[in-house]
């Protein structure tokens, strides 16, 4: 081997030890956080996290009860109000490729895609918290459901349009309605495709702050009722994260733990249940 | 008896054919509300920020001082803010993100160790910010700081530059996914004939993968630069919100997300108020103009 070919293969091998070395590198931020939050978190979840409501600064004890209620009905109601409008909009994009209208609501659907969290919590302060006078959760779950819509429709429309048409010539030779086509044999074929939809269009906002600061507000108190302000985890962690209490810190980390495993959880389980590498843009 | 049936039968052909009907309507009706409802966006937006720009008119976007107390309002520091961070963590992304898309791409497709960076990667898109910002407030500032201390520059360890680190690691996944799909496009014969010509892994990567996808890349840079510009809550826990033009990248700092996610709820009259929502419309512009440039140039590279 003459020394130019040994000088290119010596160049390639550093090259592809560098790419790798890259590469792998980025596990480490995510073990790091994975580990830290763990260790810091752990020590702090105890029954009483879990179902006491956070005392004022000074006492101790005291739980997160009232944040892990409001976020699961916060994503709920986001959820009953996204899930149907999103998975019929799939529906609609999948069954007209062509058309003016089509075109128009798949570019909404792209320009949805793109805008930042915090201008959707702007606009929904305008829709539905003004209007009623008062921040509520039910605000905050239309700027979620808003934020889902691009998701769904997306993963529903990707997976309707693999389905064979002879499925649904077969179906509509048989004399079924239309609707009945659709509902009765498109979708169920494609289920999996939608409820992986539905599960990573959940795990997006379970996480979501932004949107909720003008809309769900917060509540140090525990609250049931959609129309009046409501605590979720996201935002209890950024407001007593920039606290400048010890105690609030610790009670961050322990909500912190609950909410990343939660996020990773659904994640794992959808990409369990399916079997492609997607990362939603 | 036979009459009867025939009229049931009837009568339910006549239901099914109004349930079709209105079942297509409906599916009309939902990309209609699709349309308007980004338009009903867009439009209140605008709507909101009118009394801003008739007070201040164009040059809120270049004036230099953010002042509320004194109704003084001026956008440059938060552009400033904005532009620094999202570049500095594209420059600090850029490496990682290609690397890992050679590497799933090219060098290993298959197998565990590639399914491995796959998966963390994607977990690291899903952890959410508020969780980065809480992480990088109580482990990177310290970091940061003693960082500082040894450069010599003042520790403030909150700052330009560590909201840059955090915003670098969460759109790192974009890019890198996008990537991924790019490289894997390229067709096999380009390289199996760059290989039989006696070309090294590194110059089939560099003279036939490279210039095949580079707009492809390109349009996954565009679209992280997109997410790194509307990133909100980790950006506002560590950027130090001040609302001046930052002296270096290590002093502190404010974005135009990170203002808004501070002050929305304290803006007390209408020019304040208004003024914040100018910068949610500049900031829905620019990142809507951002994604769309990078879409139409995915479609156009994955149609060819």
């Amino acid at each position: 081997m003459n020394a130019k070919v040994k000088y290119r293969v010596g160049k390639s091998k550093f090259v592809q030890g560098l790419i790798f070395f890259f590469a792998f590198l980025i596990t480490i931020p995510l073990i790091l956080i994975i580990i830290y939050i763990f260790r810091e978190g752990i020590t702090k979840i105890n029954w009483a996290f879990l179902t006491q409501i956070p005392k004022p600064v000074g006492e101790a004890g005291g739980g997160i009860v009232n944040a892990l209620i409001g976020s699961i009905l916060i994503v709920l109601t986001a959820s009953v109000i996204a899930i149907p409008v999103g998975i019929l909009c799939g529906i609609y994009l999948s069954e007209n490729k062509t058309g003016r209208l089509a075109y128009w609501a798949r570019l909404s659907v792209d320009v949805l895609q793109g805008v930042p969290s915090i201008v959707i919590g702007i606009v929904v302060y305008f829709w539905v918290v003004k209007p009623i006078g008062t921040f509520s959760a039910l605000s905050g779950s239309v700027a979620l459901a808003i934020m889902m819509l691009p998701i769904l429709i997306r993963s529903t429309e990707e997976t309707l349009k693999m389905i064979p048409f002879s499925l649904k010539e077969a179906g509509l030779a048989l004399g079924l309605p239309y609707h009945k086509v659709i509902l009765k044999v498109i979708v169920p074929c494609g289920i999996s495709g939608i409820l992986s939809g539905i599960m990573l269009s959940i795990a997006r906002i379970a996480g979501e702050t932004a949107p909720l600061l003008f809309t769900a507000f917060g509540n140090p108190y525990l609250n049931t009722n959609l129309a009046r302000p409501m605590q979720s985890l996201p935002l209890m962690i950024f407001n007593y994260a920039t606290s400048p209490y010890d105690e609030w810190h610790d009670m961050a980390w322990g909500a912190a733990l609950i909410l990343l495993f939660t996020v990773l959880l659904l994640n794992i389980i959808t990409k369990l249940t399916t079997r492609r590498w997607n990362v939603q843009l | 008896m036979n009459d009867q049936k025939l009229k049931t039968k009837a009568r339910s052909s006549s239901g099914m054919i109004r349930a079709e009907s209105i079942f297509k309507r409906s599916l009309i009706g939902v990309g209609v509300a699709m349309i308007l409802l980004v338009v009903g966006l867009m439009i209140t937006l605008i709507i909101e920020s009118v009394p801003s720009m008739k007070n201040l008119g164009f040059k809120y976007l270049w004036s230099k001082t953010w002042d509320p107390v004194n109704n003084v309002y001026g956008a440059l520091p938060f552009l400033i803010g904005t532009l620094l961070t999202s570049f500095l963590a594209l420059i600090i992304s850029i490496p990682f993100s290609f690397a890992i898309a050679v590497y799933l791409g090219e060098y290993n497709p298959k197998g565990w160790l590639s399914n491995f960076l796959k998966n963390t990667v994607e977990l690291i898109a899903a952890v959410p910010s508020v969780i980065y910002g809480f992480w990088g407030l109580l482990v990177l500032v310290p970091l940061v700081r003693s960082l500082e201390m040894k450069v010599g520059v003042l520790p403030y360890g909150i700052g330009i530059f560590t909201a840059s680190l955090i915003l670098a690691i969460m759109i790192i996944p974009y890019a890198a996914s996008l990537g991924r799909e790019m490289i894997r496009l390229v067709p096999s014969p380009l390289k199996e004939g760059a290989y039989s010509l006696g070309a090294t892994r590194y110059e089939v990567i560099k003279n036939v993968v490279l210039p095949y996808t580079k707009s492809g890349l390109f349009a996954g840079i565009l679209l992280s630069l997109g997410r790194a510009l509307g990133e909100t809550m980790a950006v506002t826990m560590v950027i130090g919100n001040t609302s001046m033009i930052p002296d270096s990248i290590f002093g502190p700092g404010n974005t135009m997300a990170s203002v808004i996610a501070n002050e929305f709820t304290e803006a007390d009259h209408t020019l304040y108020l208004s003024a914040l929502i100018e910068l949610g419309l500049v900031l829905f512009v620019v990142t809507v103009i951002i994604n769309m440039i990078g879409k139409r140039i995915i479609k156009r590279f994955t149609n060819e």
